[in-house]
């Protein structure tokens, strides 16, 4: 490709990242980032090597910290090294991130609204074998709670970067989560204009539309393909990989010119992506059609994330079947409201 | 070098005003952790007034030795000391748990001037503060992170996550200091959840330890320059980088305090006291309490041979 220099960081290629997991794309890409920046430091809790931060931590291991199998004590640590003018990028799973460590990044890194940077992965039910206790459906819903955080879930690994690099100067802290690395890629290259708090259209519609996060972006627009081509129907699909800031606009570009939205995420549907798309309906008075797809307030299998993403019906087919349902669902019509937007 | 006879009367007077300080906070705030502010006030005054390298006509200089308070409900104690040494007016402080004040009962570190870390909810403060200490040695600087704990405080795990971190890295330049008062919400720290042999628990966990009377302005003081001391001989690895490698390699073991205390000390009514955590004073309780300090000051300016300022 020609704007080779332009993907994932000028050392490597799009072939590379077409080929990489998020996750080292993301090691690689705080790497070079961490050349131009001495601010730069990396924090892992014995999981450099399975966050790939790991790859950080060889290009610049005097700049990188294991605390050991600590999660509290890492985002403590990390709000300490903010204080003094650092931006740390601290990595763990995502359910240790969220939940174990909860109180320090709440108290500790929003509250003091410190440039900490949180890139957390196996998100979701991206380990789905490993069972519950490392699948994590509530981190978009707790990240999101807390004032002064940004939460990014990027649909892929050039995404990943992308967003890594937009929160790299934020004075503010930021959560972005990722999955394993088994995730397929969705873009190309990293050219389609990502800006946080800015949803990106992947597929054009105007019958409904589907606002996804996370590796959920690739498979509604599989399922928006296919919908056009058995249903004859017109399915727009959002990229909304920014939760918080939530790009309110789009939100209700959607409702007034679709009027049924569907949201599919990789979480539980209190509180994350479904919640923040329903705050905003709710709060525009607009009549829509709309539902959430994603965990129904449990908790998932054990199993492959493949099949586990078909039994919690957010792969293509699931989505399909989600879409084709939220079409019969009727709403109130009100007939003044598109001389109100 | 040792404190001064003059050094050690002018800090005690400082102390004693500052005792007194928190008496009238305690009085026209409604109510404050009275008892741990009474008794880290010898170490706050040793620090704040002694050795700390802070200007606070600069609040935010980078070179600066930072100070967390992990125990935070010592705000009662740690926001007069800031007032008195400069980094806002007294007059700001009466404002204190009323709304809106930047002084409530645990310290907002975006909001009050000087406060390095915002804490209150216990076993954060020292993680922040290994943070602190390793940060500015990765940037070259010689600075020092003071940092206070609560002995209760110590109940909570993640303490010892911080302190197994701290000497992991060799971190010198922390000064870990905990107000062993024996006292916690519901009663003795012994009764409550043990937490002895503390001493024999920080030197397992790999530290250099110094227990003393956290009440002896010169036996605290001795204390404090050893660890001074010890940064120093680490610190003189020059580079930032290169440092951060030599002192995790060969640098000495991180120093801790255990300055031994008595909760509420100066109100003999509150002393050892366990209600007195957390309390409200009247106008009747505020004078029987000043008078309490004048008389426990008195005792000691005499015994310093009669001076009292």
């Amino acid at each position: 490709m020609s704007d080779n220099s332009q993907t994932t960081g000028t050392t490597w290629n799009c072939y590379d990242a077409a080929t990489m997991t998020a996750r080292e794309i993301y090691g690689r890409v705080l790497s070079d980032l961490s050349d131009k920046d001495p601010r730069i430091v990396g924090l892992s809790a014995d999981l450099a090597k399975s966050t790939s931060i790991a790859i950080f931590e060889k290009h610049a291991p005097e700049r990188f910290f294991n605390v050991g199998i600590a999660e509290q004590n890492l985002m403590g640590v990390a709000a300490g090294m903010a204080k003094v003018g650092l931006i740390p990028f601290a990595s763990t799973f995502a359910a240790f991130a969220s939940m174990r460590a909860c109180e320090q990044v709440r108290t500790d890194i929003c509250y003091q609204n410190l440039p900490v940077k949180i890139i957390a992965t196996h998100g979701g039910m991206s380990f789905g074998a490993a069972g519950t206790t490392h699948h994590c459906t509530e981190d978009l819903a707790i990240m999101r709670s807390f004032a002064n955080m940004t939460v990014v879930v990027p649909a892929d690994g050039i995404e990943t970067a992308n967003a890594v690099r937009a929160v790299k100067d934020l004075p503010g802290p930021a959560y972005i989560r990722i999955g394993r690395g088994f995730e397929p890629p969705f873009y190309e290259n990293e050219n389609y204009g990502f800006q946080l708090g800015k949803a990106v259209e992947v597929h054009p519609g105007t019958d409904l539309t589907i606002i996804a996060c996370g590796i959920t972006v690739l498979q509604a627009v599989e399922a928006a393909k296919s919908l056009k081509e058995i249903d004859g129907l017109s399915v727009r699909v959002l990229n909304m990989h920014t939760i918080k800031p939530i790009d309110r606009e789009a939100i209700m570009k959607a409702v007034v010119e679709t009027r049924r939205i569907l949201t599919v995420e990789e979480h539980s549907v209190l509180g994350g992506l479904g919640g923040a798309v329903a705050d905003v309906i709710a709060e525009s008075g607009k009549g829509c059609a709309f539902s959430k797809a994603g965990l129904q307030d449990e908790y998932a299998l054990v199993g492959y994330p493949e099949d586990l993403y078909a039994h919690y019906k957010l792969d293509a087919n699931g989505i399909i079947e989600q879409v084709r349902a939220l079409l019969k669902v009727e709403f109130e019509e009100d007939e003044d409201w598109n001389d109100e937007v | 070098m040792p404190l001064t006879r003059e050094q050690r009367l002018a800090l005690h007077a400082r102390a004693r005003d500052l005792r007194k300080d928190v008496v009238n906070i305690t009085a026209f705030s409604g109510g404050a952790h009275i008892g741990g502010g009474l008794s880290s006030m010898d170490i706050l005054v040793l620090l704040y007034f002694h050795y700390l390298n802070i200007d606070p006509e600069r609040p935010q200089w980078e070179d600066r030795d930072r100070f967390v308070l992990s125990k935070g409900h010592g705000a009662v104690a740690y926001v007069p000391v800031l007032a008195r040494r400069g980094f806002f007016d007294f007059e700001d402080v009466r404002t204190f748990n009323k709304f809106g004040s930047p002084f409530g009962m645990h310290p907002d570190s975006r909001r009050i001037r000087g406060c390095d870390a915002s804490t209150g909810s216990l076993g954060h403060g020292l993680p922040m503060a290994v943070g602190m200490a390793l940060g500015t040695r990765l940037q070259g600087k010689t600075c020092k992170t003071f940092c206070l704990l609560g002995d209760g405080e110590c109940n909570e795990g993640v303490v010892w996550e911080a302190l197994m971190a701290a000497a992991h890295y060799r971190l010198t330049n922390l000064v870990t200091i905990i107000d062993r008062n024996h006292l916690m919400i519901d009663g003795q720290t012994e009764d409550v959840m043990g937490i002895e042999p503390l001493a024999d628990k920080l030197a397992a966990f790999g530290f250099e330890v110094h227990a003393v009377d956290g009440h002896n302005l010169d036996a605290l003081a001795g204390a404090i320059e050893r660890a001074i001391e010890v940064a120093d001989q680490d610190l003189k690895v020059n580079g930032g980088l290169k440092a951060q490698a030599e002192i995790r390699k060969n640098g000495h073991k991180p120093i801790a305090i255990i300055a031994d205390t008595v909760k509420g000390k100066g109100v003999d009514f509150m002393e050892g006291q366990v209600p007195w955590h957390y309390g409200a004073v009247d106008s009747g309780l505020e004078a029987k309490a000043l008078a309490s300090l004048d008389r426990y000051y008195d005792a000691i300016f005499a015994a310093e041979g009669g001076s009292n300022e």
